[in-house]
């Protein structure tokens, strides 16, 4: 049974394509002014990666926040629902699912079934996501990539009051006048947002085990810093990114399997 | 002061910093003579008063470190009158950076400041104030002597502030103090954009204009979108007539008329303040500036 899941995220659309609960290709494209468009070229890609087509695919099922634009998908699933549903089964022990994406970052409570049990979410404000950091290097004039490892050199962090990309970009440049070393306010970037970060997920309560999904999750300095806030261990899978994509392919595999039991 | 140097070459957001003196008033013939300074996070503001009366006064950029913009501002607003510092018998300091006005007697919160300032310059009609910084946005109530009875504060986020407006004019390439009539040029007001976080209206209003939608236009659904923000904490705080807008953006008309349709009220008019020195971006200093004559009153009497 081969099912494929979508997740059309704002930055990127993600596929990912399973047999039997395995994961067998993942793709990925940029969303742009066209999320539909990257929505058929990720999966496209993923099928031609396992040397399938369209038609040997049972039932697709998408997510993310441009979940409605993916015409070539037959269901969806909220990304709550794909967070937990791919996080337990990854991890089964898994209880609080965080997923931090390029502009929203949520955290799901979930039982030992990966059936959500409470959620928080952060998408009105881009202080606590994936665009803050991106924001940040840009004032620093690091490489988005560099932003972690330098951040793991400071042994503390300058004193920032970040509670704004906007104002947090005026924060850095202050700091630089003031001399402060790059890798110190790289740290204090990541500090403020793993504040934001684990404020929410303490609203659900920090039950482990923790994992740590989207893309940001790639992040070590943020890892880092979450870690320290959290107080607990995070787990992360191999490919954080396509965690949600994952959970919907999960999700179709089960509506198929219904489907084909009637 | 020190500034990044920015890659363009215009820079949008940089607002004219301006100084004025009243020199057909003597400060020597008066009694009291007293300085409010008001360092912002964007702009520091200093005013002197003889007696009751605004004498002279400057607006400019906060730099990097708050008790050098207090100076330079004090000193930009005593330019050309022949004061010294020695001359002012008490200065009190307020706004975001109050504790680092070095030569301040007296430090005060600006919101005490912004709602005794709107009392001079409006009178005692006043009952509500929406003071429009760089960094936040007030709602304050206050009552017929300027004393404040309640207030909210949103200092957690860019949407609504000045920040958020420079970093739009430079977005648009829109220079500043032109953006408020820029916004109003529109045939039909669009609707508001829907993000109110600053980062994610930026990309929204990037969309707008590669669908083709005029500057104009998008910089009127923006202005829509952070006029609905700041009657929001209006409506939170209650409003109550009369009503007046303080800091920069109340030189914004289309901030100003926004808010007045989505409150459904008319803000008090704007007064002629390069002829009487009422100006509303200074509501802060002018405050401290007669909190610094009440005290001083106060310890001689003592």
């Amino acid at each position: 049974m081969i099912t494929a899941g979508l997740d059309l995220g704002t930055q990127s659309v993600k596929a990912v394509v399973i047999e039997n609960g395995k994961v067998v290709s993942r793709s990925k494209a940029f969303s742009g002014f066209d999320p539909e468009k990257a929505a058929e070229k990720a999966l496209d890609k993923a099928l031609k990666d396992a040397n399938l087509s369209m038609s040997d695919v049972g039932h697709i099922t998408a997510t993310g926040s441009g979940m409605d634009m993916a015409t070539n998908s037959n269901s969806t699933v909220s990304m709550m629902g794909a967070d937990a549903k791919a996080g337990i089964h990854l991890f089964p022990n898994a209880r609080t699912i965080i997923d931090v994406g390029a502009e929203e970052a949520r955290a799901v409570k979930c039982d030992e079934n990966g059936i959500m049990m409470d959620f928080v979410v952060n998408e009105r404000c881009a202080a606590g996501a994936g665009a803050f950091i991106e924001a940040m290097a840009r004032a620093l004039e690091v490489e988005l990539e560099d932003m972690g490892p330098l951040s793991l050199k400071a042994e503390r962090a300058s004193s920032i009051n970040a509670s704004c990309v906007i104002f947090g970009e005026s924060d850095v440049v202050s700091l630089i006048h003031k001399q402060e070393s790059k890798p110190e306010i790289a740290r204090a970037i990541f500090e403020a947002m793993a504040d934001r970060v684990s404020s929410m997920v303490h609203r659900l309560g920090v039950n482990p085990d923790v994992v740590l999904v989207g893309g940001v999750a790639r992040d070590i300095g943020f890892v880092t810093s979450l870690k320290r806030k959290l107080g607990v261990d995070i787990l992360i899978p191999e490919y954080p990114e396509y965690v949600g994509a994952f959970g919907a392919a999960l999700v179709a595999a089960k509506r198929l399997k219904k489907v084909q039991e009637k | 002061m020190s500034e990044i140097p920015k890659k363009e070459d215009v820079e949008y957001w940089r607002w004219e910093e301006y100084h004025r003196v009243f020199s057909e008033k003597k400060w020597k013939d008066k009694d009291i003579i007293t300085a409010g300074v008001d360092v912002g996070s964007v702009g520091s503001k200093a005013v002197i008063m003889l007696d009751d009366e605004v004498y002279s006064w400057g607006v400019m950029r906060t730099g990097s470190n708050s008790p050098d913009s207090a100076k330079k501002a004090l000193n930009w607003a005593m330019e050309g009158t022949g004061l010294r510092v020695e001359d002012i018998k008490y200065i009190v300091g307020t706004g975001y950076g109050r504790v680092n006005v070095p030569m301040a007697n007296k430090a005060i919160t600006e919101i005490a400041c912004h709602a005794k300032g709107a009392n001079y310059i409006w009178g005692s009609t006043v009952r509500t104030v929406l003071d429009v910084g760089g960094q936040d946005i007030k709602a304050i109530h206050c009552d017929e002597t300027g004393r404040v009875t309640s207030f909210l504060m949103n200092d957690k986020c860019a949407a609504g502030t000045g920040r958020g407006m420079e970093v739009f004019a430079d977005l648009l390439k829109i220079p500043i103090e032109k953006i408020g009539e820029v916004s109003l040029e529109v045939e039909e007001e669009p609707p508001p954009v829907s993000c109110t976080c600053v980062a994610f209206a930026k990309t929204e209003a990037m969309g707008l204009l590669r669908k083709g939608w005029s500057k104009e236009k998008v910089l009127a659904a923006y202005t829509h979108a952070m006029a609905i923000r700041m009657g929001n904490l209006i409506k939170r705080v209650g409003l109550e007539k009369e009503f007046v807008i303080t800091g920069g953006q109340s030189k914004n008309i289309g901030i100003v008329s926004r808010i007045e349709k989505t409150l459904g009220v008319k803000c008090l008019p704007m007064p002629d303040w390069r002829e009487n020195g009422l100006d509303p971006m200074i509501a802060g200093a002018i405050g401290a500036a007669l909190f610094a004559k009440a005290l001083y009153t106060k310890q001689n009497k003592s």
